[in-house]
């Protein structure tokens, strides 16, 4: 059984008098341990699938998936509580909350699902490790560099041990070098088998990915893994 | 429970973030609060005194005054005039015998003239009344005795002195057995009184300069005329009663009684050459008055209540459009909106509470200092003056965070991640 499967969804937008199909019948299963990267020119509709997969917004037709439920029809609250318990969210500018240290950062999505302070501590503590940042657990993100600000965010969407993983051009707002070691730390999840939807434009950084969906105009052109 | 004590923790370091913004935020309740406090403070302590004054009096009692009636005749034609006014002993007769609610009737003549003890004089009031006026008057003594009923009926000759005459007659010598001269005639002092308990000054220093014998001598001895010398003319006034104080047994008598026996002494007197003074009257009138100005500060502090509310909502709007990345983040990880709203309403709450018990503190201190400047002054902080501040800056928080929170709450999670 996939761990997403998304069907015939579709999602539009009013701008004024018009209304903008951001996704026009799109039908997609990822199965768990996948690596897939989303491509496509601005306004093809990947951030609107991105944001749909994250269950930050609902389709207005068909159906999502999400681990054999479905959360098309589940209400805010129900959504909110997906998004803490199940998803991580890695984006372009980090979205750290400034006036935060990197342990409670991390710990954001723990601090929502309810667990208690000792056990949000001792979960960013340890992932702080695994990130790289053990010596900067009190620093706040102003004090960080780029490629440590999003190794936290990367810390924090694994702290709450979610079903997937949503990356939105997560190397975009980092230089080259940088961001390869991002793809690295990306990598070695997906080796660990995390399923890991990163949105991006470049194709050096797509082609690290497992499977390759482009989308134009709101449907999926093509998809390199697709029945695999 | 556990989640909103947990969210709660958040808008309490949400405040911590900006000590000074937070500060001026709280000012605009602090200073409405505190102005609350200190003006029910000042109008309360007023009202307590004026009631004490008031009840000092007794509240029970009605006292009825002579009153040199308007002259219509114009000065100076005479040198000598006489002038025949004020109250009778018939009147406390139909006064006993009309209004059973009357309990005590205790008449009271004043007699004007020098007071000697040997060398020593004061130019004093003498007032001569009967066995139960110390009663009536709630007078203490502080040595010695009041006269009897025995002793009024034989006309015998004793002065019992108020503390401040005492003082001035016989300095530091104990009055007791000793005698003053009142004219002609010489009175044996029986007793000296206690310093009179009242803030009405005036009332005091009067009672306390006086000197009382029985009414009986003054029928007999004085006659029934008192002379005054005003600026070279001489002034023959006939006065028979000057005061009449009335006790009623029951306080809810008082104002209908008093109001029958005014009309009783328009009957049987020709000109209004008396006075009626309840003091329960003038007691429901202050407190009239008092919840009067208690209203109209009232409706002050409330608009500046008001006034820091909209302060409050103000700034709060602002820090929600400042931290709306900080709203998409936190909705985007798992908060749920009334997350939200409880992170923001909590710390409105906590600025109005605080700035409410701070605003308690600095009333409570201006009134203390409004003592200490204010010669004459008695501030009164009341429980209810403190609560109801409490209370409405409490509310005031509530209300004016709870836009500001719903809004912050009601933001689409996407559009915030946006935000820059």
């Amino acid at each position: 059984m996939p761990v997403i499967e998304l069907r015939d969804v579709r999602r539009t937008y009013r701008m004024g008098e018009d209304t903008v199909v951001a996704l026009d019948g799109v039908n997609l299963a990822v199965e768990k341990g996948e690596f897939v990267a989303v491509m496509g020119p601005s306004g093809s509709g990947k951030s609107t699938l991105l944001n749909l997969l994250g269950c930050l917004d609902r389709p207005e037709n068909g159906q999502y998936l999400l681990d054999g439920k479905d959360v098309a029809t589940l209400d805010d609250d129900a959504l909110s509580a997906i998004r803490s318990e199940r998803l991580g969210f890695i984006f372009q500018s980090f979205n750290l909350i400034q006036s935060l240290d990197v342990v409670r950062n991390i710990a954001l999505p723990l601090f929502y699902m309810g667990a208690s302070d000792e056990t949000c501590e001792a979960r960013a503590r340890e992932l702080a490790g695994r990130v790289g940042l053990e010596q900067r657990l009190g620093h706040r993100p102003m004090e960080l560099s780029g490629g440590q600000q999003q190794r936290v965010a990367i810390a924090r969407a694994l702290s709450n041990n979610p079903v997937i993983i949503l990356a939105d051009e997560p190397t975009g707002n980092l230089d080259s070098r940088t961001g390869e070691e991002i793809m690295d730390l990306l990598g070695v999840l997906h080796r660990e088998g995390r399923t890991i939807i990163m949105v991006t434009h470049e194709d050096d950084i797509a082609a690290k990915a497992g499977r390759i969906i482009s989308m134009r105009d709101g449907r999926v052109q093509s998809d390199s893994g697709a029945g695999a | 429970m556990n989640r909103v004590l947990r969210i709660s923790r958040l808008g309490a370091e949400g405040l911590k973030l900006h000590p000074l913004r937070s500060l001026l935020t709280a000012l605009g309740i602090i200073i409405g609060v505190g102005t609350v406090i200190y003006m029910l403070a000042v109008i309360e302590g007023r009202a307590a005194e004026i009631q004490e004054r008031i009840k000092a009096r007794g509240s029970n009692n009605i006292i009825l005054r002579a009153k040199k009636p308007a002259d219509d005749s114009k000065a100076g034609t005479s040198r000598t005039r006489e002038v025949v006014y004020g109250l009778t002993y018939e009147d406390t007769v139909r006064i006993r015998e009309t209004f059973p609610a009357v309990e005590v009737i205790v008449p009271v003549r004043d007699v004007f003239g020098s007071v000697y003890s040997g060398e020593s004089r004061t130019d004093t009031v003498t007032m001569a009344t009967v066995p139960w006026y110390l009663d009536v008057a709630r007078g203490q003594l502080l040595a010695g005795r009041w006269f009897t009923d025995v002793e009024m009926e034989s006309c015998t000759p004793m002065a019992i002195l108020g503390h401040e005459a005492a003082r001035t007659l016989f300095l530091w010598r104990d009055p007791l057995g000793e005698s003053v001269r009142i004219g002609a005639k010489v009175y044996r002092v029986i007793g000296v009184l206690e310093p009179t308990v009242t803030s009405d000054e005036r009332e005091a220093l009067k009672r306390d300069r006086a000197i009382y014998i029985p009414l009986s001598t003054v029928r007999e001895r004085f006659g029934e005329r008192n002379v005054k010398f005003v600026s070279g003319s001489m002034d023959i006034e006939r006065v028979e009663l000057h005061e009449v104080l009335l006790r009623l047994q029951r306080s809810e008598d008082v104002v209908p009684v008093a109001a029958a026996v005014e009309a009783m002494l328009e009957r049987f007197h020709a000109n209004k050459d008396y006075e009626v003074d309840v003091p329960l009257a003038l007691l429901e009138e202050a407190q009239r008055e008092s919840t009067k100005s208690k209203q109209l500060f009232g409706s002050i502090a409330a608009i500046s209540l008001l006034v820091g509310g909209i302060g409050i909502m103000n700034i709060m709007l602002a820090s929600v459009t400042e931290r709306t990345r900080e709203i998409g983040i936190r909705r985007a990880l798992g908060a749920r909106r009334r997350d939200i709203t409880t992170q923001f309403l909590v710390e409105t709450l906590i600025l109005s509470v605080v700035g409410g018990l701070i605003g308690i503190a600095g009333g409570v201190g201006a009134s203390a200092l409004h003592e200490q400047l204010v010669a004459d002054s008695r501030t009164l902080v009341t429980l209810g003056s403190v609560v109801l501040a409490f209370g409405i800056s409490a509310l005031v928080g509530v209300l004016a965070g709870l836009y500001p929170a719903v809004r912050a709450s009601r933001m689409d999670p996407i559009e915030a991640l946006r935000h820059e």
